[in-house]
């Protein structure tokens, strides 16, 4: 395998690029070129410490500073679950539920992937471990905000409709169902997509990756499909437990509606 | 029989007593509470107090069940289906009363926005008799009605208290309310109920 190494000083003429579109920021009045600046220095900052935070743990290889960096992954998921919502759910659950989910669904498929599989050894080593939580988290983030969003949502519009179930008899859960339907759908639609679109439209940001680092594309491929599975398995599992647990909460052991549970709307 | 006693809800502090077969009018201004009182007593909001139907506190059984026995009706009732008829458990069952109250027989597979206001107050309605429910929270149920449909409902709500149903109809219209109501509750600003008989 040989690739390329860049050097800090080759990363110069291409960050002129950046500089250029804060030029047309300014040129435009398009007022971005605070947003961008701040964007840039944050993301320079942000990426080169954790190449230095991940030199460590791979010279490390301990357990207990791996599972640590996976914690501190999966605070900012949910911290970023939370932000996405347009209506949130009271005190800690807030947190709680999206955090315990994404914890729940990306954590049992990366282990699975890790003692099945791919087996490295040790099997926690973080070289394997963090980058394959790393993209099974990002997805099933985005698969739980998704599904928590549509499902406060739809219960505020579809009020009427799930009360009147409700009012007829039904259990919370006969109410509820339709609202739930639609939440796990949006919840997952990314991740279809997503896949049926691969490799036509775009090609996976780590496959290149690999291919660029020298691996036959083959090679590549095998890797990308497994983390595709991955992903798709993360997702379903975090967004069914994210929307199941959502709708236990919007709802009491009356089988009553409990809107007054969600906390007033934030403009996003 | 039902009884309500000291039913705490939000201003709402209400107590009474409805016999078998009773209908008693709600009455009282836009926004003092009516609404939330019958929700309140199917037990569909956080609510204190002691609701029993023949002496069995609602506690004691599980909400749905409770809401099967004590039925509210919404003003506006929801659809929770596109179709007319995936509400019904039988639409053939509902079919007699649907002709009754005046609708057209063939809107079962109607989609539901195919409807008019009135129509879909009145298919609520059937919606919520198909359950032959022991008392019935009718919220303004002739809001949206003309005045032949309106006594179609009077006459068929009629017929189900002579089989031991019991009603609390909440109205704005006097008329109706010493039409259908043996008492009419009047419902005031503070959350009380006083009792006037016609």
């Amino acid at each position: 395998m040989t690739y390329i190494q860049l050097a800090y000083g080759d990363l110069v003429l291409p960050a002129l690029l950046v500089v250029m579109d804060g030029a047309l920021s300014l040129a435009l009045r398009l007022k971005l070129e605070k947003q961008l600046a701040i964007a840039t220095v944050r993301m320079v900052l942000q990426l080169v410490l954790v190449g230095y935070v991940l030199t460590f743990l791979f010279a490390a290889v301990s357990l207990l500073w791996t599972a640590f960096a996976a914690v501190i992954m999966v605070l900012f998921a949910s911290r970023e679950i939370v932000a996405r919502q347009k209506r949130r759910l009271p005190g800690i659950w807030s947190y709680g539920l999206g955090a315990g989910c994404t914890l729940l669904a990306a954590g049992t498929v990366t282990i699975f992937s890790l003692l099945t599989e791919l087996r490295p050894d040790p099997w926690y080593h973080p070289r394997y471990a963090l980058p394959l939580l790393g993209m099974i988290l990002g997805n099933t983030m985005t698969g739980i905000s998704l599904g928590l969003d549509v499902l406060t949502n739809g219960l505020v519009r579809e009020r009427a409709a799930v009360e009147a179930c409700l009012a007829l008899g039904g259990t919370r859960h006969q109410a509820l169902l339709p609202v739930v339907r639609d939440a796990m759908r949006s919840g997952l639609m990314p991740t279809i997509n997503a896949m049926a679109a691969i490799g036509l439209v775009s090609l996976p940001g780590m496959m290149t990756g690999q291919i660029l680092a020298g691996v036959e594309p083959i090679d590549a491929v095998k890797y990308q499909l497994l983390i595709m599975f991955l992903i798709a398995g993360g997702t379903g599992l975090g967004t069914l437990a994210a929307v199941m647990g959502g709708a236990r909460l919007l709802t009491d052991h009356r089988h009553r509606l409990r809107l007054d549970r969600i906390l007033t709307e934030k403009s996003t | 029989m039902l009884t309500v006693s000291g039913l705490k809800r939000l201003h709402i502090s209400v107590s009474f007593d409805l016999q078998d077969g009773e209908c008693v009018a709600l009455q009282g201004p836009s926004g003092v509470g009516k609404t939330l009182l019958l929700r309140s007593i199917a037990d569909l909001d956080p609510n204190e107090g002691v609701v029993k139907l023949d002496g069995t506190l609602r506690e004691a059984m599980p909400a749905p069940a409770w809401r099967k026995r004590v039925t509210y009706l919404a003003t506006e009732p929801g659809w929770w289906s596109d179709i007319v008829q995936d509400h019904f458990s039988s639409w053939d069952d509902a079919l007699p009363l649907v002709t009754r109250l005046g609708l057209p027989c063939s809107c079962g597979p109607w989609p539901v926005q195919r409807l008019s206001t009135g129509e879909r107050q009145r298919l609520g309605l059937v919606r919520a008799l198909m359950l032959r429910s022991r008392v019935l929270l009718l919220d303004e149920p002739t809001s949206a009605l003309d005045s032949a449909s309106t006594a179609a409902v009077e006459s068929l709500i009629a017929e189900r208290m002579s089989d031991g149903t019991s009603v609390v109809w909440s109205t704005h219209d006097n008329a109706q309310a010493s039409r259908v109501g043996s008492r009419v509750l009047m419902m005031s600003a503070d959350g009380s109920i006083e009792e006037n008989r016609p």
